[in-house]
């Protein structure tokens, strides 16, 4: 047998050459796209960093030089492929390609940069720590479909328990109720060992329906139960001094430098911990793992409470971070984006942050692009975080595989 | 005798199955219960406990006269559980090949759209324009099915992530469509489409009843029958029907057994957003006449827990679409007379659902021996 096998090519499957080629393509349409539409428009864009600097970008050369840059990068992929480098270039590409958006829209016109990244972080919040209550139950083997109902109880119990006791109050509120609605998912899930999908849905519209329930029949009537103080940015010493990245991590409310806290925690905790190791063990193959002495039931509870209480935590972001009230569904369907947030980010925490990050900053975009003139129907702007994750999803992110033992109830005897 | 003994021995795990499921929506209906008295602050700080009580009293006797009552009742509960029987099969078919289909709004709202353009912009006999339009709304409906089906066969993106994200798409979609000339009512700024025609409505159940304007029961009841029927024999009968159960029960085996996966994947899909967007047609062109912004409410959403309560069989899920429909049509009397919101059906709902879907709780409280239900079929996960 001779076969040349070149060594420093790597062997791609099927599906990974498939990718590769999806990407290349992606980068040459991305190229066309500013070359034909986004060159377009004369005038320079003013990006406003700080209240005395503002950078202009001329948008005309700017589309121009990124569609040729753009173009090639494609070429390169389709050809050649940037092998390990394929996701950096992606980003950069990606990231480059969102600024010559901008560019294009605010054209003749100026607009604040750092705000408009100052408020992806903050929107990116429940999503983030919906996602990694997601995680952490996943990881153990349950299932979690009923964040959008934790985050909706953790909201509303944040809003009431917030405006009786103040803020501080409606925090631990919060935490409790997430905790106890992910107290039902556990009971039913783990000792009655009932489908997690339907158990995870019924809280959905238990959550759903109790607090719209309780907010016409009580709150309504009662407005001063639903009046809170939110809490209002803290600007960290020093760090909040830098330029930019001052204002867009370190001057904010409690909730960002919480989840960002929680997104590092529950990192080392999963992969640096005894416990992480056992609870990834325990998604994985429950059997294996109680044979060696852990106890499943147990530590299975455990993660699912601590999950529970994170998402209550991310529903406290809406009257607490924010609007200061609860309304019917004011979550609606966030929960659901973090679930995808918990896929899309392959279960790792640091993915999911990457994922609330992208929809926030799609979020932020609609918003700002709703004030300048751009021509585009506001329809279309609002669907654009959806349509970004979609293309995401299934152009790059693909088949991911899950916790194998996710879903399915333990029982030793088996 | 042996066979005998079977048989009577089927017999009573039947009766016993009924009678917790009857316990069951007893106990969700004590839980509520409480829900309503804790709930009345006002009452409860005056001392006022037996005033909390009829609360509840005329609260559940308003449910029952809502959905029950009257002709007029009865016409209300059918009204509402038409849509939730179509997007209730929608549901249970993409469970029975594994998938999950939380998708339904989207197609609904993508069918309903599509049936609405046949309803007002063509002008013909009823008789053949309404068949079209509803044909054109499963038409529309599979075709938005199909994406997620088809995205999941080629890139393997999880079709839980995917239907969301087509929701949210589809409804904004439908704010915009609602604000071009093509669709809204000449008159109007509002997001509000041109009505269907007189003749292309699906005709009212009670039209024969002179001067009854109030029972707005529609023939897309029948449109939903017939899908239960469809999906029995397509279930039972079918070649496909067998390769999605084999397909929803075990993948792999089903791979290996010669069948083309991905191929079922789009079916199963299709199949989905046809029957949810007939759920569309059937708003569109029986209840309301034209289309809003979001003719499709929840109904996408309570047709999981339906799908989940009927265990994705017919028989279950229309039993279930109906229990959810006449909750539904009890719920808006019960909020007119006493002054419960309308929500705590979503309430009772949940409930229902999670103490079927424990029958080990159920029998815990009630104390009672019987044999379990099986637990309802779910989709695969999120691995392959």
């Amino acid at each position: 047998m001779n076969i040349a096998v070149d060594s420093d090519a790597p062997l791609l499957s099927l599906e990974q050459r498939k990718r590769a080629r999806n990407v290349g393509f992606s980068l040459v349409f991305l190229g066309l796209v500013s070359a034909f539409l986004l060159a377009g428009r004369p005038g320079n864009a003013g990006f406003k960093l700080v209240d005395t600097y503002t950078v202009f970008l001329p948008a005309q050369p700017f589309a121009r030089a990124l569609a040729v840059a753009l173009v090639a990068l494609g070429a390169i992929q389709l050809f050649r492929g940037f092998g390990k480098w394929t996701n950096v270039v992606l980003a950069i590409a990606t990231g480059t390609f969102v600024i010559a958006f901008l560019t294009w829209a605010a054209s003749g016109g100026s607009f604040s940069l750092t705000g408009m990244l100052q408020d992806t972080v903050t929107r990116s919040v429940p999503i983030t720590l919906g996602a990694i209550a997601g995680i952490l139950c996943e990881r153990s083997g349950i299932i979690n479909i009923a964040i959008e109902g934790q985050l909706l109880g953790g909201a509303f119990a944040g809003a009431v328990v917030g405006s009786l006791y103040g803020p501080w109050a409606g925090l631990l509120g919060a935490i409790a109720m997430g905790v106890g609605l992910s107290a039902i998912l556990a009971v039913f899930a783990i000792r009655f060992r009932v489908d997690q999908v339907i158990v995870g849905f019924a809280i959905n519209f238990f959550s759903l329906g109790l607090t719209s329930f309780l907010a016409q029949r009580v709150l309504t009537p009662h407005p001063e139960y639903n009046i809170v103080r939110p809490f209002t940015p803290y600007a960290v010493p020093l760090l909040s001094k830098i330029p930019v990245i001052g204002v867009v991590l370190f001057t904010q409310t409690l909730f960002v430098y919480v989840s960002i806290i929680a997104v590092v925690v529950s990192t080392w905790f999963l992969y640096r911990t005894r416990w992480g190791l056992r609870t990834r063990a325990i998604g994985e193959y429950p059997q294996a793992a109680g044979t060696l002495g852990v106890d499943v039931i147990k530590l299975r509870y455990r993660n699912v409470w601590i999950a529970g209480a994170v998402a209550g935590l991310g529903g406290a972001w809406w009257p607490l971070g924010t609007v200061g009230r609860f309304d019917q569904n004011i979550t609606n369907g966030r929960g659901f984006i973090a679930l995808a947030a918990v896929i899309f980010g392959r279960w790792h925490p640091v993915g999911a942050l990457t994922a609330a990050l992208v929809f926030g900053l799609s979020e932020a975009i609609q918003l700002k692009m709703s004030n300048l003139d751009t021509g585009i129907p506001s329809e279309f702007l609002l669907m654009a975080p959806y349509i970004v994750t979609l293309i995401v999803v299934a152009g790059f992110v693909g088949r991911s595989r899950a916790p194998k033992a996710a879903g399915q109830a333990y029982d030793a005897s088996k | 005798m042996k066979k005998l003994f079977n048989k009577v021995g089927e017999r009573l795990n039947r009766v016993s199955s009924m009678k917790l499921t009857l316990l069951a929506v007893l106990s969700a209906l004590i839980v509520g219960a409480f829900i309503i008295i804790v709930s009345d602050v006002d009452k409860l700080k005056n001392g006022d406990i037996v005033g909390a009580f009829s609360t509840v009293g005329s609260a559940y006797w308003a449910l029952v006269v809502g959905s029950f009552g009257s002709l007029r009742a009865i016409s209300n509960t059918i009204n509402s559980s038409t849509p939730l029987i179509l997007c209730g099969v929608s549901v249970a078919i993409a469970f029975k090949a594994g998938l999950f289909n939380i998708g339904a709004t989207g197609q609904m709202l993508a069918g309903g759209m599509a049936s609405l353009w046949v309803g007002f912009a063509m002008n013909g006999p009823g008789i053949i324009q309404v068949p079209l339009a509803v044909l054109a709304g499963a038409i529309g409906g599979a075709a938005f099915g199909a994406i997620p089906g088809i995205l999941k066969a080629r890139t393997g993106a999880h079709e839980v992530i995917t239907t969301i994200m087509l929701n949210n798409m589809m409804a904004f979609f439908i704010l915009w469509m609602l604000k071009t000339d093509l669709f809204q009512r000449e008159d109007r700024t509002d997001p509000i489409s041109k009505l269907v025609t007189a003749q292309g409505r699906l005709p009212r159940l009670f039209g024969f009843l002179d001067g009854r304007s109030d029972l707005v029961a529609h023939a897309g009841f029948f449109v939903a029958l017939g899908a239960v029927a469809a999906y029995w024999w397509f279930l039972k009968k079918s070649t496909t029907g067998f390769e999605f159960r084999a397909y929803g029960l075990n993948a792999d085996a089903a791979t290996y057994a010669g069948m083309h996966v991905k191929r079922l994947t789009v079916l199963a899909m299709v199949f989905a957003g046809a029957v949810a967007g007939m759920a569309g047609a059937a708003e569109v062109l029986g209840t309301y006449g034209y289309a809003s912004a979001n003719f499709a409410g929840n109904i996408g959403f309570d047709a999981i827990a339906i799908a989940l309560l009927g265990q994705s069989s017919p028989l279950g899920t229309l039993f279930a679409a109906i229990l959810f429909g006449a909750l539904q049509a009890g719920g808006r009397q019960m909020q007119a007379n006493s002054d419960v919101p309308i929500d705590l059906i979503v309430v009772l709902r949940a409930l229902i659902v999670m103490f079927i879907a424990a029958p080990l709780l159920v029998k815990s409280i009630w104390r009672t021996k019987s044999a379990t239900i099986s637990a309802g079929q779910t989709f695969r996960g999120w691995g392959s």
